[in-house]
């Protein structure tokens, strides 16, 4: 592919500004959650210590908290704590929790009954048999259970990036949006090293001996001090209005790259996930987000598509791209998928989504009633001649044409089903039909051409401002590099948008992409 | 000094302790001996509030310890634990110098005081930077002991403290033991299930039996005057032994031969049979003087010794 042609190292040294600030970012994020984790849990172990009848309850509710999908997390943080840095780090904190309570509890529990008998006989204080024998005994426990909280808060902070809180998940995110390997590695062996270098130093610590961990004990917090004071908060913002972008839409051409170029666009922008851009412009965390025109959110949220009046999102098709070892494999499947063609239509495709997105019907229900709608619905004939497997991205529109796919094959044709929805980005989706994970799945022709063939700027140019060139284009080079071949485009376009909640837009007299920028040059 | 009023101790459905009274004496030594879980752990530890008695009342210097800080009053009271309790995490000086650093004395009081402690306990100086776990059960008990002694407490509660050893070692520390001057000045209450340490350490001793006492008196007075069948019992397997030690040449004065006059040297009455004995067949003399009351001498060899005991035997028997 194209990327292999600049080395891991020339990109790294060409982004080293955003990748240090990024590493700090990521070093700071882990560095005061643990902090805090510590400073909560270290606490609260004792306790429960103590309190041997709260144990079970404390226990169990970190222990639930910290089953809570990360995403999903982050996701609750959005209404009470906004964006940024602060969410992010009261889930990081929250993961953090029970390895440091547990530890703190068991290391404590643990001591040699006799040990903590003496010390009372000896006339020590409560406090001082806390200070001078539970906590250096339980210290080498409790120091395990640091270095456990360490390692999953390196881990998970690289999803801090989806709400915009920086670290080194947006080149992690943004490398696998934009199918740049580069990228990738860019964000995740700094991670991978910021995590072994981490767990050797605690583990360093932990295995000195007892007489010298009793110092350990007052340097350990001092380090994790300093080291936090790296991670500034956001800085202060540099305009009026917030722009959220996902990683995607940051490094292509036709996102924010054309924004500035073509509009000469400047505004404060964050990366954040697509999963919860939507929430956050809603919450009015964010005043301008990047998103897809057909997109059911934009209802549900009440959002305005600012006009692109200088033409830089040039509509895309839809449509399935399959392998054709699968073609040849299945040969029902492309008249079967071609049922589609042309059947849903902008408005239509809007319209579903803000059933899922909004109504929160499920998928296959809207899928389903919009077959039936078109008299394309069929019983299923549970055929057993192979089994087709359907891909999808992580986000409603594609789950509902996976699932309109699923029922048209297994109604039309004697193969089985088996659908693997919600892989991740673009890179994810791509390389598992790549590498024979599935037969197909929805593409966009801009994604063709702008993220996975990557021509040269010129080409690219050319091309993407027309939505028939672009197809052609993609169908042929994709048959050539790649194999893979583009079926008859689904009907609607989708192209990106920028977005802003309606009132705002009103209240501010924003129309256009061009009445954002007066309006940002102004204030 | 130390008064224990009726005190009970329930654990559970297990009665631990049950109305025990005793009182010790100023600078007097009381064992309580008894079998295993019989309450004599638990007794101790509530006088220094380890543990807290249901009824009853503890008077230390005829003050009530309830009134007192427990903190305060364990810092006064020197305990040594039937499981020794040494801080892993701590040198050996360290964890001899607890109790002081508590008390903030001054690091050359504390330097000089461990240095005599270590030197009357036969601990070598090297073993004052090691930690506990790199010492013999032997040594870790007499750095047990060393805690407990280092501030000089007047009153001092010993759990055992030589149980974790063999015999041998057992019977040599607790000679060492018996003529530490140190102790001599101090109020003790010691526990063991051992009868002949009993024997061998106490002034007066407390025999318990299921949280009860069943007997106190001197040891002369639990093997000659058993109040049970309990104490006859308890006492039986070692009776010979206890006699002997038990016994002294004061004793059986008059079951002896005739004074002599004798102008070399010579050993005291206090001498219990047993110690007599010991010097005859050790010393390889056929014969021992004896200074008894009045000045008066006697020359004895091992029959005659044997022959006024088993008179004296009789004679206590037929009263
Ligand atoms: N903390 C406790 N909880 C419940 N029961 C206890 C507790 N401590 C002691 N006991 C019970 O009280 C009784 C007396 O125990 P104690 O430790 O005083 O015995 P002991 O005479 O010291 O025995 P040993 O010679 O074995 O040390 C035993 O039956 C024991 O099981
Ligand atoms: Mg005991």
């Amino acid at each position: 592919m194209n990327e292999q042609q600049q080395t891991l190292w020339q990109f790294m040294s060409g982004q080293s500004d955003k990748l240090l600030s990024q590493t700090l970012q990521h070093g700071g994020l882990t560095f005061i959650s643990l902090i805090l984790a510590i400073a909560i849990g270290l606490p609260l172990g004792i306790l429960i210590a103590r309190k041997r009848k709260l144990s079970g309850m404390v226990l169990g509710i970190a222990g639930v908290l910290q089953t809570i999908p990360s995403i999903a997390l982050l996701g609750f943080m959005i209404p009470v704590l906004g964006i940024g840095a602060k969410p992010a780090i009261v889930a990081l904190l929250i993961y953090a929790l029970l390895p440091i309570i547990r530890n703190t509890y068991t290391g404590i529990i643990g001591i040699d009954l006799h040990v903590k008998e003496a010390a009372r006989a000896m006339g020590m204080s409560k406090g001082q048999i806390l200070l001078k024998v539970e906590l250096p005994l339980a210290m080498p426990v409790i120091l395990a259970g640091i270095r456990t909280a360490t390692v999953i808060n390196v881990g998970v902070a690289t999803l801090a990036s989806f709400i915009a809180a920086g670290g080194l998940g947006e080149f992690i995110f943004g490398g696998i949006s934009l199918n740049n390997t580069n990228m990738i590695l860019a964000g995740a062996i700094p991670a991978a090293l910021l995590a072994i270098i981490l767990d050797a130093l605690l583990s360093l610590v932990q295995k000195t001996d007892v007489k010298k961990l009793r110092k350990g004990l007052y340097i350990f917090p001092v380090i994790i001090l300093v080291l936090g004071g790296f991670y500034a908060l956001p800085s202060a913002y540099g305009s009026t209005l917030t722009a959220g972008f996902t990683p995607e839409f940051m490094g292509r051409q036709d996102g924010d790259l054309g924004l500035k170029s073509t509009y000469g666009l400047k505004i404060h922008t964050i990366v954040i996930s697509d999963a919860v851009m939507y929430k956050a412009a809603y919450a009015k965390e964010l005043d301008v987000i990047s998103g897809y025109s057909t997109d059911g959110r934009l209802k549900a949220f009440d959002l305005k598509i600012l006009k692109d009046d200088k033409n830089i999102f040039p509509p895309y098709y839809a449509a399935p791209i399959v392998r054709d070892e699968a073609l040849k494999q299945f040969p029902e499947l492309e008249k079967t998928l071609n049922l589609l063609s042309g059947k849903i239509t902008d408005s239509i495709m809007t319209d579903l989504n803000y059933r899922t997105d909004y109504l929160h019907q499920q998928p296959e229900r809207v899928a389903r009633d919009f077959l039936i709608s078109k008299g394309l619905y069929k019983a299923p004939k549970n055929g057993h001649k192979g089994t087709v497997r359907i891909g999808s991205k992580i986000f409603g529109e594609q789950y509902i044409l996976a699932e309109m796919y699923s029922m048209l094959i297994k109604g039309n044709t004697q193969y089985a089903v088996a659908t693997k929805t919600g892989l991740g980005g673009t890179k994810i989706c791509f390389d598992a039909l790549m590498n024979d994970q599935i037969d197909f799945y929805p593409e966009y022709t801009g994604t063709g051409l702008l993220v996975l063939l990557q021509p040269n700027p010129k080409i690219a140019k050319e091309m993407a401002h027309d939505k028939e060139k672009t197809y052609n284009y993609v169908s042929t080079e994709f048959e050539k590099k790649f194999k893979i071949k583009w079926l008859k485009p689904i009907g609607f376009n989708n192209s990106y948008a920028l977005m802003m909640r309606q009132k705002q837009s009103k209240e501010l007299n924003v129309n256009t992409i061009t009445d954002l920028k007066n309006y940002l040059d102004k204030n | 000094m130390i008064e224990l009023k009726e005190i009970s101790k329930k654990f559970g459905d297990t009665q631990a302790v049950k109305q025990v009274s005793f009182s010790v004496a100023r600078e007097e030594t009381l064992v309580l001996l008894g079998t295993s879980g019989c309450g004599k752990t638990t007794t101790l530890k509530m006088i220094n509030r380890l543990i807290e008695p249901d009824a009853g009342q503890i008077l230390i210097n005829n003050e009530n310890i309830i009134d007192e800080d427990p903190d305060v009053l364990r810092k006064g009271i020197g305990y040594v634990m039937q499981n020794i309790g040494l801080f892993p995490h701590y040198t050996i000086a360290e964890n001899i110098a607890l109790v002081p650093k508590l008390l903030k004395w001054d690091k050359a009081k504390i330097v000089s005081r461990t240095q005599e402690l270590i030197e009357k306990l036969h601990l070598p100086e090297s073993t004052l930077t090691m930690y506990p776990h790199e010492l013999s059960g032997g040594q870790q008990q007499r750095v047990g002991l060393a805690r407990a002694l280092i501030t000089d407490p007047s009153v001092l509660l010993m759990d055992e403290p030589f149980g974790a050893l063999d015999n041998v070692t057992r019977t040599s520390i607790q000679k060492e033991f018996k003529a530490l001057e140190e102790l001599k000045r101090k109020t003790i209450v010691m526990v063991t299930h051992d009868v002949l340490e009993a024997f061998e350490l106490a002034d007066r001793i407390c025999l318990m039996d299921k949280g009860e006492v069943v007997q106190i008196g001197t040891p002369k007075e639990l093997l000659y005057q058993p109040t049970n069948d309990f104490a006859k019992r308890f006492l039986a397997g070692q009776k010979l032994i206890l006699e002997f030690k038990v016994v002294n040449i004061q004793d059986i004065w008059t079951y002896l031969p005739q004074e002599i006059v004798h102008r070399g040297e010579t050993e005291t009455a206090d001498l219990s049979i047993w110690e007599a004995m010991e010097l005859l067949r050790n010393k390889d003399r056929s014969e021992l003087f004896i200074s008894g009351p009045n000045k008066a001498i006697k020359s004895i060899n091992f029959e005659q010794l044997t022959s006024g005991f088993n008179q004296y035997q009789n004679a206590q028997h037929h009263e």
